[in-house]
């Protein structure tokens, strides 16, 4: 492995740790409303974030290259905002991929909130905690093995991406370029060998990924859709 | 501090689908009162609305001069800042906490100035000082019931409500935490809130009865008064009797004990509780006959005067209910009508009662 295949493994961990704590932060309210709301919007927004599980990547890609693009409303947003624009940035990559990994972090949370059920946080309110103090004191760690199946799988999910990566990020060096980039740049530019050495690391990291999750947590797993 | 409980007025109109809840009830301040009926009869509905885990739109739920909800005055207190215990069917602990922590769960949350008991107290009232540091998989289902009975106590609450909280147990889990339950009633002085569709429980432990048929309160008061009520529906008459509270007067020479109430003396079987205990005891209304004169030549130790107040049929045809009272004391009995005819049975006679047996409660 070169330089180049190094900066882009960094870049790819970088981005999924990244990802992976805004996925966090932005899915939990999501699976949490999912889970206890009665409003007829809930099968929309469900179905919403369940899409990037069934639209090619080149589908996401594209509809954000133009919402971000300098005509779209989201590029005038971020450059009127002084943030620039977005496509062929880290911080485009990362919006894409959260947006791509959002599923798999909001599927195991919601079923781990679903299978918590009502009652702990109605004794919890007769114990006198408010929601909020019912929220972080039983809900949460009740759903621990879900934030730990959200947590990797939206990980793992935003390193083996490719198909968003390359519409939204393009093919920068230590910008844009993660493995799977560089895998088929060594593909196309037949570097066998390289891309060899790359394919097995993702290979084995994805298999020791899983085999740990459904060794620690097999029903958090067998719950996800 | 807040001044003591003198009454709890629960008034709740609700209509969803076909069920429709309406009940206005006044309860004592202290002691067990027992909500009590068939399944479907909307009891745990009711408890649920009293504790504001139930959203009623129609409701207003007094707790001494606490008023926890009135919806004519927009006032709605949520759950969380309702001082009160819950104990549901199933004890539903905390399974990522140890037993200490599920029980100071709730006692965190009370500032300390307000606590009214400290953890070793109620482990001890509940026998769970051994369990402190298990987790709540390693309990059994009367252990997990009592942990979950502590932890209510705990939250320092002025009221404690128990939806069936033996339900969900087999005769002999139940058997060890009717005790428990019993302590509770003696040594605390919070009113609790208990519902139950098994007559054995409430006879055992109520003091106070709100008879629930579907969604509609047709009964409240002391529970004597209340079983005593030959105008009832089949749901309890089926188990027609009364319950007496009565003292440990002495012992006999012949292995019998006399028990002592407000209408006379009743001999049992010998008790090993103190001179001066209360027992409580039921007395079914089949094993209760009447005679004209004073009986002799029987064999039956426990005969006493009493005055009919009335008689009604019963759901078993040829049967009839009269109810007596002896003294003060109300009873229950089921006879025949033609003994009743025959006898002459009718509001105002005195006769004397032979009760063939006594089922001591505790």
């Amino acid at each position: 492995m070169d330089a180049a295949d190094l900066a882009a493994i960094w870049l790819t961990l970088k981005l999924a740790t990244v990802v992976t704590l805004l996925l966090l932060a932005l899915g939990t309210p999501v699976a949490w409303w999912l889970a206890r709301t009665r409003s007829r919007l809930k099968n929309v927004v469900a179905a919403v974030v369940a899409l990037p599980l069934v639209l090619p990547p080149t589908v996401i890609g594209f509809y954000l290259l133009v919402a971000l693009g300098p005509n779209g409303w989201l590029g005038k947003l971020t450059s009127t905002l002084g943030i620039g624009l977005l496509p062929f940035t880290f911080a485009g990559l990362v919006l894409a991929s959260v947006l791509y990994s959002m599923p798999f972090v909001v599927q195991p949370l919601h079923n781990a909130f679903d299978a918590i059920g009502e009652r702990p946080l109605e004794v919890a309110a007769t114990l006198r905690a408010s929601p909020w103090d019912a929220f972080w004191s039983v809900a949460v760690p009740l759903a621990r093995p879900g934030f730990l199946s959200a947590a990797v799988l939206g990980f793992a999910h935003t390193v083996g991406e490719f198909g968003v990566v390359l519409m939204i990020g393009g093919n920068i060096p230590d910008k844009t370029r993660v493995v799977s980039v560089q895998i088929y740049d060594h593909v196309e530019a037949l570097e066998y060998a390289q891309a060899h050495w790359l394919s097995g690391a993702m290979l084995t990291f994805s298999f020791v990924v899983l085999l740990a999750l459904y060794t620690v947590n097999p029903q958090a797993v067998r719950g996800r859709r | 501090m807040v001044g003591a409980i003198d009454t709890i007025q629960v008034a709740l109109q609700l209509q969803r689908g076909d069920f429709q809840l309406d009940i206005d009830v006044t309860l004592p301040g202290r002691g067990i009162s027992a909500l009590f009926g068939p399944s479907g009869s909307g009891k745990t509905t009711c408890l649920r609305a009293i504790a504001g885990l139930e959203r009623v739109n129609d409701a207003r739920i007094v707790i001494g001069n606490e008023v926890w909800q009135d919806s004519a005055q927009g006032i709605f207190v949520p759950t969380h800042e309702r001082a009160l215990g819950y104990v549901f069917q199933e004890a539903s602990l905390f399974e990522h906490l140890n037993v200490r922590a599920n029980l100071e769960f709730g006692m965190k949350r009370v500032p300390p100035g307000e606590r009214t008991f400290s953890t070793e107290a109620v482990a001890g009232l509940l026998g769970i000082g051994d369990l402190l540091a298990r987790r709540p998989g390693k309990l059994s289902g009367g252990e997990r019931q009592r942990v979950a009975i502590a932890r209510a106590l705990l939250a320092s609450p002025r009221l404690l409500l128990m939806d069936e909280p033996l339900a969900a147990l087999d005769l002999r889990r139940k058997q060890e935490i009717l005790p428990y339950l019993e302590r509770l009633h003696d040594e605390l002085s919070i009113p609790i809130i208990y519902v139950s569709h098994a007559p054995d429980e409430v006879a055992r432990l109520a003091d106070h009865l709100v008879l629930l048929d579907a969604g509609r309160a047709i009964a409240s008061g002391p529970l004597s008064e209340t079983l005593a009520r030959a105008d009832l529906p089949p749901t309890f008459a089926d188990d027609a009797g009364v319950v007496l509270d009565t003292i440990l007067d002495g012992d006999e020479a012949d292995a019998l004990s006399r028990l002592r109430f407000a209408g006379g003396v009743l001999y049992v079987g010998q008790r090993k509780e103190a001179v001066g205990s209360h027992l409580r005891c039921r007395i079914h209304a089949r094993d209760v006959s009447l005679a004209l004169q004073r009986p002799s030549g029987t064999s039956i130790v426990n005969l006493l005067p009493a005055r009919v107040t009335a008689t009604v049929p019963t759901d078993t045809p040829g049967h009839v209910l009269v109810q007596l009272r002896m003294g003060p004391t109300p009873l229950l009995a089921r006879i025949t009508e033609r003994s009743r005819r025959e006898l002459d049975i009718v509001p105002g006679r005195d006769v004397w009662v032979q009760i063939k047996g006594v089922a001591l409660l505790s």
